[in-house]
Protein backbone atom coordinates (compact mmCIF):
# COMPACT_ATOMS: atom_id res chain seq x y z
CA UNK A 1 0.00 0.00 0.00
CA UNK A 2 1.62 3.18 -0.62
CA UNK A 3 1.62 5.71 2.01
CA UNK A 4 -1.82 7.89 2.29
CA UNK A 5 -1.50 11.64 1.85
CA UNK A 6 -3.38 14.23 2.59
CA UNK A 7 -5.42 15.68 -0.35
CA UNK A 8 -3.93 18.87 -0.01
CA UNK A 9 -1.05 18.85 1.70
CA UNK A 10 -2.70 20.21 4.55
CA UNK A 11 -3.14 23.72 3.59
CA UNK A 12 -4.22 26.42 6.02
CA UNK A 13 -5.41 29.91 5.65
CA UNK A 14 -5.48 32.51 8.66
CA UNK A 15 -8.67 34.88 8.56
CA UNK A 16 -11.67 35.56 9.66
CA UNK A 17 -11.11 32.07 10.96
CA UNK A 18 -8.39 29.30 11.02
CA UNK A 19 -8.63 27.08 7.40
CA UNK A 20 -7.11 23.75 7.39
CA UNK A 21 -6.86 20.69 6.06
CA UNK A 22 -6.70 17.83 9.25
CA UNK A 23 -4.53 14.97 8.56
CA UNK A 24 -6.06 11.67 6.69
CA UNK A 25 -8.96 10.38 8.58
CA UNK A 26 -10.14 6.54 8.62
CA UNK A 27 -13.84 6.67 6.74
CA UNK A 28 -15.59 3.65 6.58
CA UNK A 29 -19.37 3.90 4.56
CA UNK A 30 -21.65 1.46 6.05
CA UNK A 31 -25.11 0.59 4.24
CA UNK A 32 -27.72 -1.42 5.52
CA UNK A 33 -31.20 -1.30 7.68
CA UNK A 34 -30.04 1.20 9.92
CA UNK A 35 -32.43 -0.40 12.27
CA UNK A 36 -31.16 -3.71 12.43
CA UNK A 37 -28.97 -4.73 15.34
CA UNK A 38 -26.45 -6.17 13.36
CA UNK A 39 -25.97 -2.78 11.86
CA UNK A 40 -25.97 -0.91 14.60
CA UNK A 41 -23.84 -2.81 16.87
CA UNK A 42 -21.04 -3.10 13.73
CA UNK A 43 -20.88 0.76 13.72
CA UNK A 44 -20.71 1.44 17.57
CA UNK A 45 -18.62 -1.41 18.31
CA UNK A 46 -15.87 -0.53 16.20
CA UNK A 47 -15.90 3.45 17.54
CA UNK A 48 -17.39 3.33 20.63
CA UNK A 49 -20.06 6.18 20.03
CA UNK A 50 -23.39 5.67 20.22
CA UNK A 51 -25.99 5.17 17.31
CA UNK A 52 -26.78 8.97 16.54
CA UNK A 53 -30.45 9.35 15.07
CA UNK A 54 -31.78 10.77 11.90
CA UNK A 55 -29.40 13.72 10.61
CA UNK A 56 -27.27 13.29 14.02
CA UNK A 57 -23.35 12.42 14.70
CA UNK A 58 -22.37 10.98 17.45
CA UNK A 59 -18.83 10.90 19.22
CA UNK A 60 -15.45 12.95 18.92
CA UNK A 61 -12.24 13.60 17.48
CA UNK A 62 -11.84 10.99 14.48
CA UNK A 63 -13.73 8.13 16.45
CA UNK A 64 -17.39 9.07 15.47
CA UNK A 65 -20.44 7.81 13.72
CA UNK A 66 -22.28 10.45 11.60
CA UNK A 67 -25.94 9.70 9.94
CA UNK A 68 -26.04 10.37 6.10
CA UNK A 69 -28.77 8.82 4.68
CA UNK A 70 -31.90 6.87 5.98
CA UNK A 71 -29.50 3.49 4.89
CA UNK A 72 -25.72 5.00 5.05
CA UNK A 73 -23.83 5.78 7.84
CA UNK A 74 -20.29 7.19 7.93
CA UNK A 75 -18.00 5.49 11.01
CA UNK A 76 -14.96 7.73 11.53
CA UNK A 77 -11.92 5.94 12.59
CA UNK A 78 -8.03 6.91 13.02
CA UNK A 79 -7.06 6.35 9.99
CA UNK A 80 -4.49 3.15 10.97
CA UNK A 81 -7.22 1.41 12.16
CA UNK A 82 -9.26 0.88 9.29
CA UNK A 83 -8.30 -2.84 8.28
CA UNK A 84 -9.18 -3.82 11.35
CA UNK A 85 -12.24 -2.32 11.85
CA UNK A 86 -13.48 -3.38 9.07
CA UNK A 87 -12.98 -7.54 9.81
CA UNK A 88 -14.23 -7.03 13.13
CA UNK A 89 -17.89 -5.24 11.40
CA UNK A 90 -17.67 -7.96 8.61
CA UNK A 91 -18.01 -10.68 11.78
CA UNK A 92 -20.75 -8.67 13.24
CA UNK A 93 -22.17 -8.20 9.78
CA UNK A 94 -22.33 -11.75 9.17
CA UNK A 95 -25.41 -12.94 6.93
CA UNK A 96 -27.07 -9.48 7.30
CA UNK A 97 -27.86 -7.65 3.89
CA UNK A 98 -25.74 -4.94 4.61
CA UNK A 99 -22.11 -3.39 2.94
CA UNK A 100 -19.36 -1.75 5.23
CA UNK A 101 -16.53 -0.41 2.93
CA UNK A 102 -13.17 1.55 3.50
CA UNK A 103 -13.81 5.06 1.46
CA UNK A 104 -10.78 6.67 3.74
CA UNK A 105 -9.01 7.72 0.34
CA UNK A 106 -12.36 9.33 -1.06
CA UNK A 107 -12.67 12.17 0.55
CA UNK A 108 -10.81 15.01 2.62
CA UNK A 109 -11.35 16.41 5.41
CA UNK A 110 -10.85 20.11 6.26
CA UNK A 111 -11.30 22.35 9.64
CA UNK A 112 -12.78 25.35 10.22
CA UNK A 113 -12.18 27.10 13.83
CA UNK A 114 -12.67 30.65 14.98
CA UNK A 115 -15.88 32.78 16.42
CA UNK A 116 -16.69 33.50 12.47
CA UNK A 117 -16.69 29.97 11.51
CA UNK A 118 -20.43 29.95 11.08
CA UNK A 119 -20.43 32.81 8.84
CA UNK A 120 -17.77 31.33 6.57
CA UNK A 121 -19.38 28.05 6.07
CA UNK A 122 -23.31 30.21 5.67
CA UNK A 123 -21.85 32.10 2.88
CA UNK A 124 -21.19 28.90 0.98
CA UNK A 125 -23.85 26.78 2.03
CA UNK A 126 -27.82 26.88 1.85
CA UNK A 127 -27.91 25.86 5.63
CA UNK A 128 -29.53 27.71 8.19
CA UNK A 129 -26.50 27.99 10.66
CA UNK A 130 -28.08 30.45 13.32
CA UNK A 131 -26.83 28.57 16.37
CA UNK A 132 -30.46 27.92 17.71
CA UNK A 133 -31.08 26.17 15.03
CA UNK A 134 -27.56 24.18 14.22
CA UNK A 135 -25.26 23.01 17.21
CA UNK A 136 -23.32 20.04 17.84
CA UNK A 137 -24.15 16.68 17.11
CA UNK A 138 -26.28 17.90 13.62
CA UNK A 139 -24.67 16.25 10.41
CA UNK A 140 -25.51 18.70 7.83
CA UNK A 141 -25.31 16.95 4.03
CA UNK A 142 -25.28 19.71 1.99
CA UNK A 143 -23.39 21.79 -1.50
CA UNK A 144 -20.82 24.16 -0.94
CA UNK A 145 -20.97 26.55 -4.20
CA UNK A 146 -20.46 24.11 -7.04
CA UNK A 147 -19.65 20.80 -4.84
CA UNK A 148 -21.03 18.30 -2.60
CA UNK A 149 -19.93 18.52 1.25
CA UNK A 150 -21.00 17.47 4.93
CA UNK A 151 -19.86 19.05 7.79
CA UNK A 152 -20.84 19.23 11.52
CA UNK A 153 -19.79 21.18 14.70
CA UNK A 154 -16.24 19.85 16.42
CA UNK A 155 -15.70 22.16 19.10
CA UNK A 156 -17.17 25.71 20.20
CA UNK A 157 -16.49 27.77 17.13
CA UNK A 158 -15.35 24.80 14.80
CA UNK A 159 -16.85 22.52 12.40
CA UNK A 160 -15.32 19.95 10.07
CA UNK A 161 -15.96 19.53 6.32
CA UNK A 162 -15.61 16.60 4.17
CA UNK A 163 -15.28 16.57 0.31
CA UNK A 164 -14.51 14.65 -2.13
CA UNK A 165 -10.59 14.89 -2.46
CA UNK A 166 -10.75 15.52 -5.97
CA UNK A 167 -12.33 18.70 -5.46
CA UNK A 168 -9.98 19.28 -1.86
CA UNK A 169 -8.61 22.47 -3.66
CA UNK A 170 -11.68 23.54 -4.62
CA UNK A 171 -13.05 23.73 -1.29
CA UNK A 172 -9.93 25.20 0.29
CA UNK A 173 -9.82 28.32 -1.87
CA UNK A 174 -13.63 28.55 -1.44
CA UNK A 175 -13.04 28.46 2.09
CA UNK A 176 -10.34 30.89 1.90
CA UNK A 177 -12.39 33.13 -0.18
CA UNK A 178 -15.13 33.22 2.59
CA UNK A 179 -12.69 33.43 5.48
CA UNK A 180 -10.82 36.77 3.68
CA UNK A 181 -10.05 39.45 7.09
CA UNK A 182 -11.81 41.76 4.22
CA UNK A 183 -15.50 39.57 4.00
CA UNK A 184 -16.64 40.29 7.35
CA UNK A 185 -20.40 40.08 7.64
CA UNK A 186 -20.76 39.72 11.27
CA UNK A 187 -24.22 38.28 11.18
CA UNK A 188 -23.66 35.56 13.63
CA UNK A 189 -20.96 37.83 15.85
CA UNK A 190 -23.06 41.42 16.62
CA UNK A 191 -20.46 42.50 18.70
CA UNK A 192 -17.84 42.18 15.82
CA UNK B 1 -36.39 30.41 -4.30
CA UNK B 2 -38.00 26.88 -3.44
CA UNK B 3 -37.96 24.86 -0.25
CA UNK B 4 -38.82 21.41 0.14
CA UNK B 5 -39.19 19.31 3.39
CA UNK B 6 -37.38 15.87 2.41
CA UNK B 7 -39.57 13.16 4.05
CA UNK B 8 -36.68 10.92 3.92
CA UNK B 9 -33.83 12.42 5.93
CA UNK B 10 -36.24 15.72 7.21
CA UNK B 11 -33.92 18.25 6.37
CA UNK B 12 -35.70 21.57 4.90
CA UNK B 13 -33.59 21.61 1.29
CA UNK B 14 -32.98 24.55 -0.69
CA UNK B 15 -33.65 24.27 -4.52
CA UNK B 16 -30.11 24.10 -5.02
CA UNK B 17 -29.72 21.28 -3.18
CA UNK B 18 -32.30 19.19 -5.42
CA UNK B 19 -32.56 18.09 -8.55
CA UNK B 20 -35.82 17.96 -10.53
CA UNK B 21 -36.99 15.11 -12.02
CA UNK B 22 -40.26 15.80 -13.63
CA UNK B 23 -43.81 15.17 -13.59
CA UNK B 24 -44.49 12.56 -10.88
CA UNK B 25 -47.44 9.33 -10.69
CA UNK B 26 -46.94 8.43 -14.45
CA UNK B 27 -48.24 5.58 -15.76
CA UNK B 28 -45.77 3.67 -17.18
CA UNK B 29 -46.56 1.95 -20.32
CA UNK B 30 -43.58 -0.67 -21.79
CA UNK B 31 -43.00 -3.69 -24.02
CA UNK B 32 -46.74 -4.44 -25.83
CA UNK B 33 -48.13 -1.10 -24.64
CA UNK B 34 -49.84 0.73 -27.44
CA UNK B 35 -48.04 3.28 -29.55
CA UNK B 36 -50.43 6.05 -28.52
CA UNK B 37 -50.02 4.80 -24.59
CA UNK B 38 -46.18 4.71 -24.99
CA UNK B 39 -46.06 8.23 -26.53
CA UNK B 40 -48.06 9.72 -23.76
CA UNK B 41 -45.78 7.87 -21.36
CA UNK B 42 -42.08 8.84 -22.52
CA UNK B 43 -42.70 11.82 -24.45
CA UNK B 44 -46.23 14.22 -23.35
CA UNK B 45 -46.69 15.99 -19.80
CA UNK B 46 -49.49 18.07 -18.40
CA UNK B 47 -47.40 21.46 -17.36
CA UNK B 48 -50.38 22.49 -15.93
CA UNK B 49 -50.45 26.11 -14.37
CA UNK B 50 -51.17 25.62 -11.03
CA UNK B 51 -51.31 22.18 -8.64
CA UNK B 52 -48.46 20.09 -9.91
CA UNK B 53 -47.20 17.16 -8.48
CA UNK B 54 -43.25 16.65 -9.17
CA UNK B 55 -40.43 13.90 -8.81
CA UNK B 56 -37.64 15.91 -6.49
CA UNK B 57 -34.74 14.01 -5.40
CA UNK B 58 -32.37 15.36 -2.12
CA UNK B 59 -29.00 14.98 -4.47
CA UNK B 60 -26.37 16.94 -2.46
CA UNK B 61 -28.23 15.70 1.23
CA UNK B 62 -29.40 12.12 1.40
CA UNK B 63 -29.72 11.33 -2.08
CA UNK B 64 -33.17 9.99 -1.79
CA UNK B 65 -36.12 10.71 -4.38
CA UNK B 66 -39.38 11.83 -3.21
CA UNK B 67 -42.56 13.56 -4.69
CA UNK B 68 -44.03 17.29 -3.68
CA UNK B 69 -46.76 18.75 -4.29
CA UNK B 70 -46.59 22.58 -5.47
CA UNK B 71 -48.32 25.40 -7.48
CA UNK B 72 -45.97 26.16 -10.67
CA UNK B 73 -47.50 29.49 -10.77
CA UNK B 74 -46.93 31.29 -7.27
CA UNK B 75 -44.63 28.65 -5.85
CA UNK B 76 -46.88 27.55 -3.05
CA UNK B 77 -45.27 23.87 -1.23
CA UNK B 78 -48.70 21.84 -0.39
CA UNK B 79 -46.29 18.74 1.15
CA UNK B 80 -43.73 16.63 0.28
CA UNK B 81 -44.22 12.85 0.47
CA UNK B 82 -42.31 9.58 -0.17
CA UNK B 83 -41.60 8.65 -3.67
CA UNK B 84 -43.25 4.88 -3.15
CA UNK B 85 -46.75 6.13 -3.55
CA UNK B 86 -48.55 5.78 -7.24
CA UNK B 87 -51.34 8.62 -6.13
CA UNK B 88 -51.06 11.93 -4.16
CA UNK B 89 -51.93 10.44 -0.39
CA UNK B 90 -55.15 11.77 0.94
CA UNK B 91 -53.21 14.57 3.49
CA UNK B 92 -51.48 16.11 0.36
CA UNK B 93 -54.90 16.33 -1.40
CA UNK B 94 -56.70 17.75 1.67
CA UNK B 95 -53.93 20.41 1.77
CA UNK B 96 -54.41 21.42 -1.75
CA UNK B 97 -58.25 22.00 -1.53
CA UNK B 98 -57.91 23.93 1.91
CA UNK B 99 -56.05 26.24 -0.86
CA UNK B 100 -57.61 25.69 -3.63
CA UNK B 101 -61.03 25.06 -3.53
CA UNK B 102 -61.65 24.31 -6.75
CA UNK B 103 -58.91 21.75 -7.70
CA UNK B 104 -60.40 18.19 -8.60
CA UNK B 105 -57.32 15.72 -8.34
CA UNK B 106 -56.19 14.34 -11.66
CA UNK B 107 -57.83 11.22 -12.87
Amino acid sequence: MPEARMAWNGAAFDGLAQVRELPVQGMISLRGDLASAPVQNAATEVTGAAMPGPRGVEGAGDSAIAWMSPDELLILLPHGTVQDALARMDAVLAGEHALALDMSDARAVFEVEGPAAREVLAKLCPVDLDPAVFGPGEMRRTRAAQIAVAFWQSGPHAFRLICFRSVAGYLFDLLKGAAHPAARVGVFDPSA
Amino acid sequence: MLILDCPCCGRAADETELEGGGEAHLTRFGPGASDDDFERYLFLRGNPKGVHFERWRHAYGCGKWFLAARCTTTLEVFGTYAAQTTAPPPEIVAAIKARRPNWEAPV
